[in-house]
């Protein structure tokens, strides 16, 4: 299987990433290289095994449901691109 | 001054013999004098260095001063400093300021020491050479021409040029151990869970993980007992009791029990490196201990492995850079979409977009029973592998990368053949061990490192078997000559 400029185009939109139209096909080469290496792990049998999802087999601890935070809205939104009366602004995205 | 050991510098200042302020001022003098050509540092943090180190003269003259109070280090700048730039080496992040400490940070503060300055990295430590920092390459003070490997290549030039006496580092697959082979350093990756992941910029959660980068083992003790320990803000930190990682280095290595995998010692391992491995493990067997060939049979899965769960959990970490909240936002979006694509596509630099990619599609609909869970079923084949052989030895040991340092752009236009770089160190990321990277001798001018695995949570032994090789050696006290 082989990725072409279509997927490569349909990848990048997946995750919202503008890529330069001349740039495609070098993308498309090295994402194929890079799957034709990930294609190594079928030569393995691992129909029993168990995925492994932490190394320690950890479970989520739980706490209790306190605030532990104070309010730093101020802070948080001094390093935002675009703000206004406390809210992050983006493009109008209702008509 | 910059030659001395922590304990060393730590006995300096407690006797009076030197301030911290004085200290840190020699250590920024040579940033000066040498960061213009290495370019480790991306910010060089001068007045609050010193303001730190004022403080830390005044607990002196209080005696409530700590081992390490007043002792200049360095963050990778991958760990969030408050109200300084946080920049993961990514034009995305190139005008963040955290507004809050990573917990690393916050802890070695607490235990007085100074802090230089951030690191180069590669960005968002995706990369083994310090080839793909927004900021550009760092060099490796043993030949500028060649890379200090990655990701965390500031801070091993830094430490290997002696502009710092330590570092911060973080390790997902190698960043850590590996540029502490090509640098002449040693470096640990503790344990998953070990230190806290709060306040350090995601990559890849199931398998980063911070650690020390210092001269010696003895000053990686010191360093790893100030950043290890549990912290309720990092949901996968382990509630375990951090044992005093100093107090085993003297013990003896008599009767221990070391593993050779085979894996390790095949193609693609440089005759040059071969040699130098052999060399020092000679050494360990006249320290008493013994050796036997062991086998990791499933190694050959570790990259592919790693190029699925690495690339996927990093798109999905890297979803949070979006253009609203925090770094790079692109001119005049025309819609929301726009905003996000522009902002995201100018942001990131290539690499961090081809992992994007290969993670956006690993996890997309269809593809995840093949990629995803596939890599973590032989995710588990490898972590089997090595628990097979701790039953058999109490420490693995092999080559920490297959080559010494490449030249600058060697490998950089060819992503496939810099992921080899990390073919030795991906596994344990896989497995959640422990590993290490210790100088262990020179070809041709170039240091290589042993790498030495331990079972989980078994840090102290791999200090300890460190420890007692560097006290029949000297690999680690060699220092470039432009840098003496």
């Amino acid at each position: 299987m082989s990725l072409d400029k279509s997927d490569v185009e349909k990848i990048a939109h997946l995750a919202r990433l503008a890529i330069d139209e001349s740039t495609i096909p070098d993308y498309a080469r090295d994402l194929n290289n890079i799957l034709n290496l990930v294609e190594q792990m079928s030569a393995v049998n691992t129909d029993a095994v168990s995925p492994m999802a932490h190394p320690l087999d950890a479970h989520q601890r739980l706490r209790e449901d306190v605030v532990s935070e104070t309010d730093q809205r101020e802070l948080f939104q001094s390093i935002a691109p675009k703000t206004d009366a406390g809210v992050y602004l983006v493009p109008q995205v209702i008509e | 001054m910059h030659n001395k050991t922590l304990s060393e510098l730590s006995a300096l200042l407690h006797n009076g013999d030197i301030t911290s302020v004085e200290l840190t001022q020699h250590f920024l003098n040579r940033i000066k004098t040498h960061n213009g050509n290495l370019n480790a540092f991306i910010s060089v943090t001068e007045e609050s260095a010193l303001a730190q180190a004022a403080a830390a003269d005044k607990q002196f003259a209080d005696k409530t001063a700590g081992k390490l109070t007043g002792i200049p280090m360095a963050h990778k700048d991958i760990f969030c400093t408050k109200g300084v730039r946080t920049s993961c080496a990514s034009k995305m992040l190139d005008k963040f300021v955290a507004p809050y400490d990573a917990t690393v940070v916050e802890k070695i503060a607490a235990s007085g020491m100074v802090m230089l300055g951030k690191t180069n990295m590669d960005e968002f430590a995706m990369g083994s050479s310090n080839e793909t920092s927004f900021y550009g390459p760092v060099k490796n003070p043993w030949d500028t021409e060649r890379v200090p490997g990655g990701s965390s290549g500031g801070s091993a030039a830094a430490i290997a040029a002696r502009l710092a006496p330590a570092a911060t580092g973080t390790d997902t697959g190698g960043s850590i151990r590996q540029p502490s082979s090509l640098c002449n350093l040693t470096g640990l990756k503790p344990t998953y869970g070990r230190v806290s992941r709060y306040g350090m910029i995601a990559f890849a959660s199931s398998l980063d993980q911070a650690g020390p980068m210092t001269a010696n083992a003895e000053d990686a003790a010191l360093l790893l007992n100030v950043m290890s320990g549990f912290d309720e803000r990092d949901s996968t930190s382990v509630e375990r009791d951090v044992p005093d990682y100093t107090a085993n280095l003297n013990d003896s290595l008599q009767g221990l029990r070391i593993g050779l995998p085979k894996e390790y010692f095949g193609e693609g391992l440089a005759p040059e490196v071969a040699e130098i491995i052999d060399v020092a493990i000679k050494e360990f067997e006249k320290l008493g201990a013994t050796v036997k060939e062991i086998s990791l049979p499933n190694t050959s899965l570790a990259i592919p492995t790693y190029y699925v769960v690495a690339p996927a959990e990093c798109s999905s970490n890297l979803s949070r850079m979006d253009g609203v909240r925090f770094g790079h936002r692109c001119e005049d979006p025309k819609d929301l979409l726009d905003l996000y694509q522009r902002s995201r596509g100018e942001g990131f630099g290539d690499e961090v977009k081809r992992r994007i990619m290969i993670g956006t599609y690993a996890l997309s609909a269809g593809y995840y029973d093949a990629y995803y869970l596939k890599a973590q079923k032989c995710r588990r084949l490898i972590s089997d592998d090595f628990q097979q052989a701790f039953e058999e030895v109490d420490v693995i040991m092999g080559p920490t990368a297959p080559t010494t340092a490449f030249k600058l752009g060697d490998k950089a236009d060819d992503p496939v053949a810099m992921y080899l770089a990390d073919i030795y160190t991906i596994n344990t990321n896989l497995a959640g061990l422990p590993g290490m990277s210790i100088p262990a001798g020179f070809a041709n001018g170039l240091p290589a490192g042993l790498q030495i695995i331990g079972n989980y949570f078994d840090e102290a032994r791999l200090l300890n078997v460190a420890h007692q090789y560097q006290q029949v050696t000297d690999w680690h006290k060699q220092i470039p000559t432009a840098f003496q």
